[in-house]
């Protein structure tokens, strides 16, 4: 009863005065993300010559345009779905405490500790066509053409993975860990096999993580930009749209049509977020554990 | 899985544990206890006293380190959790929380394989039985707490196993509920015959509820017998003082014979039952509610000096001249600072050789 004749919790009928708490992060989201957002936004709307939608027209007329929404895509989707796919069974297995546990998971989160610029140099090294991998395959004979991993779709897609890799599987990793493992030996005791384990009483109760966890891996992937242009081609087959608004805005001086390409990037996030956030309703949510106590 | 046996043997069950610095611990420690079809067995022991591991090894959920189990002629101790078909209830219940009622009680049954009418016709008599019709539907976070508890025990009961585990299934519920729901599982016992082994702290649950009670303290078996025996004839020291044999009083023996012991020391002259070998000193293990405010046989004086009054009857301090602080219920109710005659009949008094000191 002590806490409720504090002077703070005595005035909380009228205003609590620990709201004002929220005021510094506010503030810092009004300057540094609502502001800068509605000024592209208005910015979208004035292009240099033509109506209030004239960017947008012209965005979705011009060819080395609009179809760099489908390179993102394709680029990004694999991306968040194999890293998605393999951090599911990788976590699963590292949900006990074992002795190798700690390494494993050691091993598979440091690159989200190299930039993405470090991990295209030790790729080009790694992956080129004079790389290591090429050289030690035809020393052991294995494979004797040429590799193209570097300077092409698949370049950029394996630096998306392991870039993205460590993110998703701590994300899911934490989700498993914090499902009550009792559940799992509950379900043995009554017949389950560790298959079934997996199927009956880990995956509902993870789906919605694993919503969340793609969802942000998504979005990181989709607004790919570095690794592109390093990795990939950015005149042809890796020309993502961040390209297009990079290009538009600091190689045409357009900056009203780089914000609106930055709008649609924006939008098409959304829509593919919505969608999964929204699937996720279907499913269970709530907590993730057996009961009282 | 087995549908059913005459009999489960434990022999010499024993499950070790890494310790600090490179050492294991012995959980439990070289049980050994048949158990028959339709008994009700109570293992009972302090918190870490091992009680739980025996029974996750039961259940398949831990290794033994050595050791074996058997149903009748089958060695099961190698069979993990799915293939014994043991229904288990577990301390904080493990409903699914994804799954309806409905879904968790069939759970079993559909791993079984079992067709969608059987499931449904069976869930719905293990819902009648725990009394939980109209709730079919909700979810497990919808429930009170002893409506899960009856959840956890339909789910665990469906399936029809030859053997019931319940780890602490009351300790989650408040003291209403708990003895309701104790009077429920003796029901649904009765009602079922299933053979069930019942892991408690609480001695009263043990006794109300099992046929034997295991008396178990660090990984050790004290004593398994009928519960009306562990009441009144505990094997030694440690397990009379957790059957409520709160006062524990060392003293010099004088003379023994007959199965009666004459002790004496701190003031006192008591006269006692002999309960096992004794040495030159011994422990007299005794009772509150044995205690008689009165005169009659060893007789001890004291002056009160707390009063606990539970309406009935109170709960006093007696300290003797020589400081000796002694517990006792008694349905008069002396005030505090009293000077009081207690008594007990000698036959109360039992008398188990001294632990060492510490």
């Amino acid at each position: 009863m002590a806490r409720a004749t504090s002077p703070i919790h005595t005035r909380a009928a009228g205003f609590d005065r620990t709201l004002l708490l929220v005021l510094p992060a506010a503030m810092f989201m009004l300057l540094v993300f609502v502001y800068p957002f509605l000024h592209g936004l208005m910015l979208s709307f004035t292009p240099v010559e033509g109506g209030t939608l004239a960017n947008y027209v012209k965005f979705f007329a011009t060819d080395n345009l609009w179809t760099t929404i489908g390179t993102t895509l394709k680029l990004a989707m694999p991306a968040t779905l194999i890293n998605v796919g393999l951090a599911i069974p990788i976590a699963y297995q590292m949900r006990s405490k074992s002795p190798y546990q700690k390494w494993v998971t050691t091993i598979l989160v440091v690159p989200i500790t190299l930039g993405t610029v470090l991990i295209a140099e030790g790729m080009l090294t790694y992956f080129g066509p004079r790389g290591w991998l090429s050289q030690s395959l035809q020393f052991l004979h294995l494979y004797d053409g040429p590799i193209h991993l570097t300077h092409n779709y698949w370049g950029v897609l394996i630096s998306l993975i392991i870039s993205g890799f460590p993110f998703v599987f701590l994300l899911i990793l934490s989700y498993i860990t914090g499902i009550d493992p009792v559940l799992a030996r509950a379900a043995a005791t009554l017949g389950a096999d560790p298959w079934q384990q997996f199927k009956q009483i880990y995956w509902p109760l993870l789906i919605p993580g694993i919503a969340m966890a793609f969802c942000l891996a998504f979005v990181q992937s989709f607004s790919v930009f570095p690794s592109a242009i390093l990795l990939g081609a950015p005149q042809g087959p890796t020309r993502v749209i961040s390209i297009a608004a990079y290009e538009a805005a600091f190689e045409q001086y357009d900056y009203s049509l780089a914000s609106a390409i930055a709008m649609i990037m924006g939008f098409v996030q959304l829509i593919i977020v919505a969608f999964v956030l929204g699937m996720r309703k279907v499913f269970y949510r709530g907590p993730v554990s057996g009961g009282k106590g | 899985m087995k549908q059913d046996f005459s009999q489960l043997r434990l022999d010499q069950v024993t499950r070790r544990f890494a310790a600090a610095g490179g050492q294991t611990v012995a959980a439990l420690d070289n049980m050994t206890l048949t158990v028959e079809r339709g008994e009700f067995i109570a293992l009972l022991g302090p918190s870490g006293c091992g009680k739980s591991t025996a029974l996750n090894c039961i259940a398949g959920l831990l290794a033994l380190s050595s050791g074996s189990i058997w149903l009748d002629d089958e060695r099961i101790d190698m069979l993990p959790p799915e293939k014994r078909g043991f229904g288990m209830v577990f301390q904080n219940y493990a409903l699914f929380p994804h799954m309806s009622v409905k879904r968790n009680i069939g759970f079993g049954l559909l791993m079984r394989g079992e067709s969608g009418a059987d499931i449904e016709r069976k869930v719905d008599a293990v819902v009648r039985l725990v009394q939980l019709r109209g709730h079919e539907d909700k979810l497990p976070g919808q429930l009170s707490g002893g409506q899960q508890q009856r959840v956890a025990i339909a789910r665990a009961i469906v399936i029809e196993p030859p053997l019931v585990l319940m780890d602490e299934p009351l300790s989650n519920l408040d003291a209403k509920l708990r003895l309701e729901m104790r009077a429920e599982i003796r029901r649904i016992h009765r009602d079922l015959g299933r053979t069930t082994i019942y892991v408690t702290h609480d001695q009263d649950e043990a006794l109300s509820l099992a046929d034997r009670i295991v008396v178990i303290k660090d990984g050790l078996v004290h004593q398994i017998a009928a519960p009306a025996e562990i009441y009144a004839q505990p094997a030694n020291l440690d397990v009379a003082r957790f059957m409520g044999y709160r006062n524990v009083l060392t003293l010099d023996v004088s003379a023994q014979g007959n199965g009666r012991a004459q002790l004496s020391g701190r003031g006192l002259s008591l006269q006692g039952t002999i309960k096992q070998p004794l040495g030159a000193k011994a422990a007299a293990a005794i009772r509150p509610e044995e205690f008689v405010v009165g005169d009659g046989p060893n007789g001890i004086d004291g002056k009160v000096e707390n009063v606990e009054y539970s309406g009935r009857d109170s709960l006093l301090e007696v300290v003797t001249a020589a400081g000796l602080r002694l517990h006792v219920r008694s349905a008069v109710h002396p005030a505090v600072g009293a000077q009081v005659r207690l008594s007990v009949p000698p036959e109360r008094v039992l008398v188990y050789p001294a632990e060492a000191s510490p």
